[in-house]
């Protein structure tokens, strides 16, 4: 989003819980851009692919103190020295940080399918190709063309619509520019999003949006006692929604 | 029929009755490999295994036969490194038991990745920070080096040893057991420990995760300690039952009783430890991320698995070990060495298992595995073929070389 590389480029994203409708329409749109296979058949939740899974939060109350919200989940591009939970355990270098960005990658063609990653990430933002990927007839001709589709048998993740950068960093080299301007690069979920509760863009210029909203007093991270540093921050005034971010004895 | 392949001077059952026994292993090893060839065909929807239980039977049997493969190393360490001469007895048992247990791993090891054909990638694009590529590594290494120690008993069959090169190539190679004996323990110890630091470095799972010191050296020796205390066990049990079916003694009791009274100690020494470990875990690793001892069992995972696994199968069998009348006796040491086992096998399901079942986010849910038949079948295949290369050894190779001593034929 910003281009300001002074301090270096994190992207992270910030989510306003407190905007969220559950209106899907980031998770569909995720779906879409980065050709996420599903099948007739999606009531098995345990394996079906949501790279960008949206859960239903509640207060656990009766009517009429019940309240409910919605907390839209990508890959959090975990930000720990030295290594994420994920890049850490893959015996085959299939998945690695990105230090320039910071987005953690997953190349699907090296990976061995052995789940190390799944198990080792407590987001569950990680998902296994339990079939061959297939889309009926008309579908397939409105694949994205930038994302190569997954086989069966490996695992696949949030990218951060890491395509989506690179067709940036192309068009700004044609134009002779060597940073990004702000805005130029947005994942799907994002760009979709109606109500505006996805902020996109480098964490560490302190001049961008994304940068001021992680440090609003109401910012929370999920498990932030585990250390793994996600890159993506929530927003909500809500207190019972902060305690459920993570675990508290 | 087959007279001429078996060993001289002992007595062994009738080639029908043998071929009636094949045929049974044989069965169960078809529906493994029918239950394997669906999960290669078809993938590992086959399984029950989803996107919360990225590990299931599979890696339990695996991690659990591993540790139980480890009375090969570790008998030969205590054989030809530290001189324990009257363990030779059992050693070409414990080397067949660990030859079996890691070639059966690995099989396994195949219909668990996703991508088979691509288990090369890990010694190409070797993780040098990933635990599993040490894992890997080390189990490949290793299983060259059992096969090695495997194969001057393979040639000291009957017909085999009568071709002078393979003779001497033989006995040049026992000359040498010592060198492959520590190469053996040197590598086991890697692997045994980096099977551990496999749950302990997953900072992002609290039930399996430990911090600094627990995790290196601690995790690392106390995984070590584990399967060196189940390991012998298990070449005890098959050692007794094949005493038990064969009606012969084909070792001296001496031996049983050494490894028997090892096994007490070290069992003895890890349940200290591992006691520690649970304890620092328990009140203040876990704490420290937010979750409580009780939180991490929940029903059908509960504390029952840890009275099961410290308890029943650690604590029961330690004693019986210890007792020097106890592991005297036969059925008492059978049941010590059974429950040895179970413990082994109940710990390394509840690091694969129960580990992954338990929430970590707080709104997320319990989740249950249960395998289907095609994980049990290979599962059950994988326990057939130790059975088929252990009647096969037995009945062809000179697997207890004082057996003709112990059972003079008349």
């Amino acid at each position: 989003m910003s281009g300001n590389k002074a301090n270096g480029i994190r992207y992270g994203m910030v989510i306003d819980v407190d905007k969220c409708t559950g209106c899907m329409a980031c998770s569909v749109a995720c779906q879409q851009e980065n050709n996420v296979s599903f099948r007739e058949d999606e009531t098995d939740k345990l394996r079906s692919i949501t790279w960008l899974e949206v859960y239903s939060l509640h207060n656990g109350k009766p009517y009429p103190e019940h309240r409910q919200a919605y907390l839209p989940r990508p890959c959090l591009h975990c930000d720990t020295p030295p290594y994420p939970p994920c890049t850490f355990v893959c015996p085959v270098n299939a998945t690695q940080r990105d230090e320039e960005t910071g987005l953690v990658n997953h190349i699907p063609v090296r990976c061995i399918g052995c789940r190390y990653c799944i198990s080792a990430c407590s987001y569950h933002a990680r998902y296994f190709n339990w079939w061959d990927p297939k889309w009926p007839k008309p579908m397939e001709a409105m694949l994205t063309p930038d994302v190569s589709t997954r086989m069966r048998g490996v695992v696949e993740k949030c990218t951060m619509c890491v395509h989506r950068l690179q067709l940036a960093k192309e068009k700004a080299f044609m134009e002779g520019r060597r940073e990004l301007h702000e805005g130029e690069y947005v994942p799907a979920c994002v760009e979709a999003c109606p109500a505006k509760a996805m902020t996109f863009g480098n964490l560490l210029d302190s001049h961008s949006e994304v940068a001021k909203l992680a440090k609003s007093p109401h910012a929370f991270r999920l498990l932030e006692r585990l250390g793994t540093e996600p890159k993506v921050y929530y927003l909500s005034t809500q207190d019972w929604i902060r305690k459920l971010a993570d675990n508290v004895i | 029929m087959d007279s001429a392949l078996i060993p001289e001077g002992v007595k062994r059952c009738s080639f029908r009755s043998f071929c009636l026994w094949l045929l049974v292993i044989f069965a169960v090893i078809g529906w493994g490999v029918l239950g394997g060839f669906l999960v290669l065909w078809k993938g590992l929807n086959q399984t029950g295994l989803n996107d919360s239980f990225g590990f299931g039977l599979y890696i339990t049997a695996d991690l659990a036969v591993i540790a139980l493969g480890a009375g090969a190393f570790f008998t030969g360490f205590l054989t030809y490194v530290i001189g324990k001469k009257e363990l030779k007895d059992i050693i070409s048992l414990a080397v067949v038991v660990g030859f079996i247990c890691y070639t059966g791993a690995q099989v396994v090891l195949l219909l668990e990745i996703g991508q088979p054909i691509r288990g090369w990638l890990s010694f190409w694009h070797p993780n040098v920070h990933s635990m599993l590529t040490e894992v890997i590594f080390c189990i490949t290494c290793y299983t060259i080096v059992l096969t090695i120690e495997y194969l001057p008993l393979i040639l000291e069959n009957r017909q085999l040893d009568k071709v002078p090169e393979f003779h001497f190539f033989s006995h040049n190679l026992h000359e040498i057991m010592v060198v492959f004996a520590a190469t053996g323990t040197f590598l086991s110890f890697f692997h045994q420990g980096s099977l551990g630091g496999l749950y302990g470095v997953m900072f992002a799972r609290p039930f399996a995760f430990r911090e600094g010191f627990f995790i290196w050296p601690w995790t690392f020796f106390l995984f070590v300690a584990s399967a060196i205390a189940s390991g012998p066990a298990l070449t005890i049990l098959v050692c007794m039952m094949l005493q038990g079916i064969t009606r012969k003694q084909l070792v001296r009791r001496e031996a049983i009783s050494l490894l028997a009274k090892v096994t007490g100690y070290l069992l003895a020494f890890y349940l200290v430890f591992k006691f520690l470990d649970t304890w620092w875990w328990a009140t203040s690793t876990a704490p420290a991320m937010g979750i409580s001892f009780s939180e991490f069992y929940q029903a059908p995972y509960g504390i029952w698995l840890l009275i099961a696994e410290l308890g029943i199968c650690g604590i029961l069998p330690a004693i019986i070990l210890l007792t020097p009348r106890a592991r005297e006796d036969d059925v008492w040491l059978i049941i010590a060495c059974v429950l040895n086992c179970a413990g082994i096998v109940i710990n390394r399901f509840v690091f694969t298992v129960q580990n992954l079942a338990l929430p970590v986010l707080p709104f997320e849910n319990l989740e249950i595995y249960v395998p289907t038949w095609q994980e049990w079948a290979p599962t059950a295949a994988l326990i057939a073929y130790g059975a088929l290369l252990l009647s096969v050894s037995y009945r062809y190779l000179p697997m207890f070389p004082r057996e003709r001593e112990l059972n003079p034929l008349d």
